[in-house]
């Protein structure tokens, strides 16, 4: 008697279980979600930071599109680089053009020297907050406000505030060109570049909009838009819109012309070897040699008078 | 005494310049009359360089509803239309006139004869208002025909006029309170007329017992009209608090006054009102309060819109060395200006100098959750959150805080003992929410107006079949 009663129940569990898990079967088959088993072997190789540089929500919406995409060569992993898109490609089965990496670069060179203050600020510590306010410390109302909105927005430490210059700087190593500086920047000062062949880059290191003489004004170092550099460009790859110049990094070879023929000195050489002529062209004395100079030579505010001092710099150049 | 009942501080009031009486001061040579001196819609200049104009003479177009005309403040000729950099530094364009006399534009009643008799019917009053170009003068600069206009299917039962001036150191409003009473009073006669309500508040603060007493005596001959003193406490003047000091009615979370019955007008927008309807009289004058500790003579004048703001610092002797910093307004809401070639605009309250010692702001120190924030919040918001909140970004949250209802009156800032940029942050995340919820209204619009195209077209097509 007591035999059966475990033999019924046993059966009769067994059978509940067998219907359910056909039950289950057929559900599973007719509503199945179909998932490319690569993404998950793509979200695997990259890096997992979820920092959202790539323009995609996170690393699983970058791999989803990676193994949609038809071609590689528009989506870049900014922190994985190179290495990890070629991962990628082997894991898709397909060729990855490398894309050029890039950096973030900071266009303005109005160092406390340069820009003398016209207004103190002494509220919160937040570009953000200050731009709502007022339009920044100095008569220039385009340039960096320096309160390092910035460098609260860089999750892998890149970009610090220079305490001389009072202006953000990025380091080269360790900027993985994600775009939060960019975004996080309410002058819209800061523009991710092509970092170039060993680091070097070429750059007006300006966004001032006023004409020239106002700007000359509010910062010596500002770009006048004069348009020198765009006539000695031997390439095309400078356009002055709005009074001011802009290099367009996939049309310059690097020749440094417009370097030289800058009376402001608004645009930056990094990272090249010193030029036979005049000066070394390392950051630092880059930087440092308007802040210099220029207070001396062009204190006339007028545009005609800005010619001056170039003279010299074009005829050695020429030599 | 009356008063609202959420929140609410009590600085000193330091009325430094209530005893004296407004001084009209000389047209300067060369005005800047900004293109855009309200909220909404900059308007658009009809004038050219080297036109002559006469005072008076409309010189700029309202462009759309929300946007208000532009009269030339002086006679003369037009100079420049260019960028000036303005009081926070940005570049902002404007109307530049050499002044040359001062003749005025034909059919301006420009004496100081008094007429009551008010023979404009409401929609000619509200046509006037706006053809006139009358904005709200307490600060927010709204033009005053969009609040007049009262949507269909609302009722307007209280008319409240704004001459609490809770703002320390200003004192424009109490001497115009004091010095043109009666035309304050026909002007409230005129906007009751607009807006067909039989009852007016005129809510002043307790300071300005002066003002009370002239207004009270002037109200017996007008009828409708009650004077209610109130208990001094800041933000009062904040349309919100003031209908519940006055009326005992609370306005809910995004709604607008008028969803409680009321509308509220300040006593300077009443009298530019006045002499709009009765006088044929453009805005292109103010009343403004130079104030502040520093200065020699803390004075009321009657300006010229346009006038440099450095004219009237020098009209009260001149910026002294010990100033530390000129504030656009009052010192709660006003602006600190970078410098003073700024002209004065229909917004221009006042002007307030400060010294180093009560300009500087104390550096920021940690939350000590003492909740004092949350007490004078006259809005029942919780401020030291919805700061936290900004500073992360978490802009749903702020959302669910009503961070909208926030009316900026910086109560929070000033009571707070760690001296923390309460406002500063909140405002900011402020701006964000509004950034997005515009956006989302946009997006709803366009889909709503891509389903009625699509709709009509569809009718079309069955229409053809």
């Amino acid at each position: 008697m007591d035999v059966q009663f475990i033999l019924i129940t046993v059966c009769a569990l067994a059978a509940t279980g067998l219907i359910a898990a056909l039950i289950l079967y057929f559900v599973s088959q007719k509503f199945k979600v179909y998932e490319d088993p690569r993404i998950g072997q793509v979200e695997g190789v990259l890096p997992g930071a979820n920092c959202g540089g790539c323009g995609f929500p996170g690393c699983h919406g970058m791999a989803e599109a990676l193994v949609k995409a038809e071609d590689l060569s528009k989506l870049m992993c900014p922190v994985g680089g190179a290495d990890c898109m070629s991962k990628v490609a082997a894991i898709l089965g397909k060729e990855v053009t490398a894309a050029a990496p890039k950096v973030a670069v900071v266009r303005c060179n109005g160092n406390c020297a340069a820009r003398p203050k016209t207004a103190n600020y002494d509220g919160a510590r937040s570009c953000a907050i200050a731009a709502a306010h007022f339009a920044g410390e100095t008569a220039c109302s385009y340039g960096c406000l320096g309160c390092g909105d910035c460098v609260a927005a860089c999750k892998f430490d890149a970009i610090k505030m220079n305490p001389e210059t009072g202006l953000p700087e990025v380091d080269d190593e360790k900027c993985v060109a994600c775009g939060a500086c960019v975004k996080a920047c309410p002058k819209n000062i800061i523009e991710l570049r092509n970092k170039g062949v060993k680091n070097r880059r070429i750059w007006v290191s300006c966004v001032n909009k006023d004409k020239g003489a106002v700007a000359m004004k509010a910062c010596k170092s500002a770009c006048i838009g004069c348009g020198k550099c765009a006539k000695e460009c031997p390439f095309g790859a400078i356009t002055v819109e709005n009074n001011v110049a802009y290099i367009d990094y996939t049309k310059c070879k690097m020749c440094r012309k417009c370097v030289a023929a800058c009376p402001t000195k608004a645009i930056h050489a990094i990272n090249f070897p010193p030029l036979p002529a005049p000066k070394p062209a390392e950051q630092k004395p880059a930087d440092a040699a308007p802040a210099g100079q220029t207070p001396l030579e062009n204190k006339p505010a007028a545009p005609a008078a800005d010619a001056q001092p170039t003279k010299p710099q074009d005829t050695k150049a020429a030599e | 005494m009356k008063t609202f009942r959420i929140g609410g501080i009590h600085p000193h009031d330091e009325k430094l310049s209530a005893g004296s009486s407004i001084k009209v001061l000389p047209i300067p040579k060369e005005v800047k009359v900004p293109v855009s001196q309200h909220i909404g819609a900059p308007a658009t200049p009809i004038v050219k360089v080297g036109d002559v104009v006469k005072t008076g003479q409309l010189i700029a177009q309202a462009t759309g509803f929300v946007s208000a005309n532009i009269h030339s403040p002086v006679s003369g000729t037009v100079k420049k239309i260019e960028d000036f950099v303005d009081g926070n530094g940005y570049r902002k364009p404007a109307i530049i006139i050499t002044v040359q006399g001062d003749e005025w534009a034909e059919g301006i009643d420009t004496t100081t004869a008094i007429r009551r008799e008010i023979t404009l019917e409401p929609a000619e009053i509200i046509k006037k208002v706006q053809e006139m170009g009358i904005v709200g003068m307490g600060g927010a600069t709204f033009p005053a025909h969009v609040k007049l206009s009262v949507p269909p299917g609302k009722k307007c039962e209280a008319l409240i006029i704004n001459g609490v001036e809770c703002e320390p150191y200003l004192t424009s409003d109490h001497r115009l309170m004091l010095e043109k009473g009666q035309e304050v009073m026909i002007g409230v006669k005129i906007l009751m007329k607009a807006l067909g309500v039989g009852k007016a508040y005129i809510g002043i603060e307790n300071n300005k017992k002066d003002a009370i007493e002239n207004l009270q005596r002037l109200s017996t001959n007008f009828e409708g009209i009650e004077v209610v003193p109130l208990k001094l406490k800041y933000p009062q003047g904040g349309e919100k608090q003031l209908i519940d000091a006055c009326i005992r009615r609370q306005v809910p979370s995004g709604k607008l006054p008028i969803d409680v019955g009321a509308v509220v007008q300040n006593v300077g927008t009443v009298y530019a009102i006045y002499e709009a309807v009765q006088k044929n009289k453009p805005l292109i004058e103010r009343i403004v309060c130079v104030t502040g500790k520093p200065l020699r003579e803390p004075s009321n004048f009657l300006v010229r819109i346009g006038t440099p703001v450095k004219e009237l610092l020098d009209a009260t002797g001149g910026l002294p060395e010990t100033a530390a910093k000129v504030i656009g307004g009052g010192p709660m809401m006003g602006r600190a200006m970078v410098h003073t070639d700024v002209p004065v605009v229909k917004g221009t309250s006042g002007i307030t100098v400060m010294d180093e010692k009560d300009a500087k702001r104390q550096p920021m120190q940690n939350c000590i959750r003492c909740a004092k924030c949350v007490s004078v919040c006259p809005m029942g918001l919780e401020p030291y959150l919805l700061s936290k909140l900004s500073m992360l970004n978490r802009l749903e949250d702020l959302r669910a805080e009503n961070v909208m209802d926030c009316i900026e009156c910086g109560s929070c800032s000033f009571t707070c003992p760690s001296s923390r940029p309460l406002l500063d942050y909140i405002r900011l995340g402020k701006g964000r929410v509004g950034a997005q919820l515009r956006a989302e209204a946009a997006a709803k619009k366009a889909a709503a107006e891509a389903e009625k195209a699509k709709a009509e077209a569809e009718k079309k097509e069955t229409a053809n079949a």
